[in-house]
């Protein structure tokens, strides 16, 4: 298990947890446990990403990428 | 049809929501601020079977449990718990077709408010596009709300939902439809018994809803003021959370989770999507537009595109404004009996006017840009490319174009803060943007430059001048990072709430949208800055033209020697600076001078620091009146040799040196000298607070830099 924002890859990753104060907004946004996301591209600098989950793409920044946590392969 | 009065718009961000209002409303549509905070309110009026009907387009959000201020009021008014506003009879609640299940998220939300729900589902042509096919028929059913296709490329679609209002008896959906679990239902149960029954007045219909907020929100329970109050109801939902807990639920979560089973129930059989549902255009355009590389490269161009767009086609019609004013003052001062009624007319109001009229060609182009971009996604894009850069320093991805925006002009760029969503980033862009060297210091920087800055030319082609220019845009850039950065240590990290944007799929842009946007900002400056902008002129002009005293004989029969150079000056230019220099904004310049003399200002400049508040390019014109500057056409140049020439009578030195020059560019480049931008400040921050510590901190800043400047630089 992994942090989102440690997974430098671009791919799929299916979501295992999210913590922290922010978990409310990335779960409402539709990152939920057992959904699977894409990690599409990161911007300059490394952060924010570009994400694709349930057929539609948002940018996380570091911090919000470090409450989900992630499986790799999927 | 029931009795409705009162229609509520609800809608995630981006979905056309203002679209559908505009459409709705037509242009009878108010816009102001919600009483204390900075949210937008838009209200408009539709008629459905005769009757007049009034539609309150709340603010754009993804949940009622509300992180932000604009979610908060959406929330409250649904839930008729906010005081402005008279609670809902129905809500329209917008979802995009191409985005459905975290729409659909809102959609449960506001069916657990006990008010009637229509759904409007708009672009279901984007998502068939898109390879996905919708039974909006089914969805209602398994929702068990009535769900309005509109097909966003037909004019005349939104008419429907009104017609379906118009046709068809709604009822309000049963509360948590979405099937809570027991566990979940008991926590509720519990907070409405121990708290929101006994320490509450929200109506019954919304107590579910609340007591969710509270399980899974703490800024719900922090927000309460009462710290008595707030420790009690904390203690309950503790309590709640505990035995959430015992059963191996997370308080957080669950609701989230459970509210997507259910969606993921509604559409699994009602939604067909093809096996490669993807937007293939919208990603391979962000492979070039959010590129590492070409990403910022883009960006700059489209930047670089937009301002010169807005500099060359505004500038013609800021000349016609400016032209029209000064021939209507004119005509005014002809026509009308002279005296002291006609100069307020002239000086006052009709300048004051002017005044106001003048930002609009660049308000309305900046819109007219930004709407595009916005229409278009891009934004957003550009926001994700910059952001990695503006956060270093304490900034957001948005704030970029409303600070550049500043280059041109700070009122539009304040203006254009609004896009972004976070009211701290807001705020922080807003203290620092006037520090961008605007297109009215120019006139003052010029003069002063090419007055007392040598044209020593260094490397061949840069002279001492143009570096002087080019370092006074640096210094300004240099002093809004810095500021950010400090001002950003007076926020809490906890006021920091989420960036997480969605990047919407291109599309072309609305232009029946476009056209609205920059309407409404235009009628949002000239009305609610205007009446600030028009009342200080008037007292600026009041200042500058009493006590009205009389010109002594001894001035004008040839006694000139104050004023170096006067052989060439006419009667009524020494009559205007005299009475200029014995007004109260003379005095008060007098008066001043001993504080500013460390920066090396005398008097003259003193007066044109007051003055110049009307905007800073002001300051040419004043030094022009007490120069007693005749020929118009050549006034840079005269005025720039009597400053060169002006002689301290005590001393016999020169008034002005280099030193003086660069103290007072350096006191232009920072001090709050303008005020329409506090004006503006104060519309945009919906208090006077902001605009006050706007313009202390920044006119303290100029002073200390001015300070230094001058003392280190006379020390030399």
């Amino acid at each position: 298990m992994k942090k989102l924002s440690e997974f430098k890859n671009k791919g799929k990753a299916k979501v295992i947890n999210v913590k922290g104060d922010k978990a409310l907004r990335i779960l409402e946004m539709g990152i939920t446990p057992g959904s699977v996301l894409e990690v599409i591209r990161a911007a300059p600098l490394g952060f924010p990403i570009e994400v694709k989950i349930r057929g539609y793409s948002l940018s996380l920044r570091e911090s919000e990428a470090e409450c989900i946590e992630i499986e790799q392969g999927v | 049809m029931q009795h409705i009065s009162t229609i509520a718009l609800v809608g995630n961000p981006n979905t056309g929501k203002s679209t559908l209002f505009n459409a709705i409303t037509g242009l009878k549509q108010k816009i102001a601020n919600y009483p204390g905070v900075t949210v937008e309110k838009k209200v408009g009026f539709t008629t459905i079977k005769g009757e007049k009907v009034r539609v309150v387009d709340l603010p754009g959000t993804y949940s009622l449990n509300p992180k932000q201020p604009d979610e908060k009021i959406a929330y409250e008014v649904l839930a008729g718990k906010y005081e402005h506003e008279p609670a809902p009879d129905l809500a329209i609640v917008m979802i995009d077709a191409s985005n459905l299940d975290r729409n659909l998220y809102l959609a449960t939300q506001v069916m657990d408010l006990g008010i009637p729900v229509v759904i409007a589902l708009s672009m279901i042509d984007v998502a068939g596009e898109r390879g996905i096919e919708i039974n909006s028929k089914k969805i209602s059913k398994r929702l068990g709300v009535p769900v309005v296709p509109i097909i966003a490329k037909n004019a005349g679609e939104a008419e429907k939902v009104i017609q379906y209002i118009a046709e068809n008896e709604i009822t309000a959906p049963g509360a948590l439809a979405w099937n809570p679990g027991e566990d979940l239902e008991r926590a509720v149960q519990f907070i409405i018994e121990k708290w929101i029954k006994k320490e509450t007045d929200i109506p019954e219909r919304a107590w579910k809803i609340e007591a969710l907020r509270f399980l899974g929100n703490d800024h719900a329970i922090n927000e309460i003021p009462d710290l008595e109050k707030q420790h009690a109801l904390r203690n309950v939902v503790e309590e709640a959370r505990n035995k959430l807990d015992e059963s191996g639920k997370n308080y957080a979560a669950e609701e989230v989770l459970r509210r997507y089973d259910f969606i993921e129930k509604c559409t699994s059989s009602s939604v067909i999507a093809s096996d490669d549902v993807s937007d293939n255009l919208s990603d391979k355009i962000d492979e070039y537009v959010t590129h590492k590389y070409f990403g910022p490269v883009i960006f700059s161009g489209i930047l670089l595109l937009m301002f010169q767009a807005i500099f060359s086609w505004a500038e013609p019609f800021m000349n016609l404004i400016d032209l029209t004013f000064i021939e209507a003052g004119n005509w005014v001062a002809q026509n009308l009996p002279g005296g002291m009624l006609n100069d307020l007319m002239v000086e006052g109001v009709i300048a004051g006017l002017g005044g106001v009229v003048i930002f609009l060609p660049q308000i309305m182009f900046l819109f007219f840009f930004i709407s595009i971009l916005e229409g278009t996604g891009y934004m957003a894009r550009a926001a994700f490319v910059m952001d990695g850069f503006m956060t270093r320093i304490g900034l957001h991805g948005r704030s970029v174009v409303p600070l550049m925006s500043g280059f041109a002009c700070a009122i539009p760029g304040i203006m254009a803060t609004r896009t972004i969503e976070n009211w701290r980033d807001r705020l922080i862009t807003i203290m620092v943007l006037p520090f961008m060297a605007c297109s009215a210091r120019l006139p003052v920087y010029a003069l002063m430059i090419a007055a007392f800055i040598p044209d020593t030319s260094i490397l061949g082609i840069i002279t001492l001048q143009g570096i002087t220019f080019f370092g006074l845009y640096i210094f300004g850039i240099v002093m809004a990072i810095l500021s950010a950065l400090v001002i950003k240590q007076f926020f809490s990290s906890k006021e920091q709430s989420p960036f997480i944007m969605e990047l919407p799929a291109y599309k072309m842009p609305k232009w029946s949208s476009v056209a609205n946007n920059v309407y409404d900002r235009g009628k949002v400056f000239v009305i609610e800055a205007g009446r600030i902008i028009l009342a200080i002129s008037v007292i600026l002009w009041f200042l500058a033209s009493f006590p009205n005293v009389d010109v002594p004989d001894s001035l004008t029969s040839g006694q000139t020697a104050e004023y170096p150079g006067a052989e060439t000056i006419s009667q009524a230019q020494l009559e205007a600076s005299y009475k200029l220099e014995h007004s109260y904004a003379g005095q008060f310049g007098h008066l001043i001078e001993p504080a500013i003399e460390p920066l090396g200002f005398d008097w003259k400049i003193g007066i044109g620091l007051i003055t110049s508040f009307a905007a800073r390019e002001v300051m040419v014109g004043t030094l022009n009146t007490i120069y007693s500057v005749e020929d118009e056409g050549e006034e840079a140049l005269s005025l720039q040799k009597k400053l060169q020439r002006d002689v301290n009578e005590a001393t016999g030195e020169p008034v002005y040196s280099v030193w003086t020059a660069l103290s007072l560019m350096v006191f232009f480049a920072l001090a709050m000298q303008c005020m329409s931008t506090i004006a503006i400040v104060r519309r945009e921050t919906n208090s006077w607070k902001w605009p006050a510590i706007m313009f202390t901190y920044m006119t303290g800043l100029a002073y200390l830099c001015s300070l230094i400047v001058y003392q280190a630089g006379t020390s030399l």
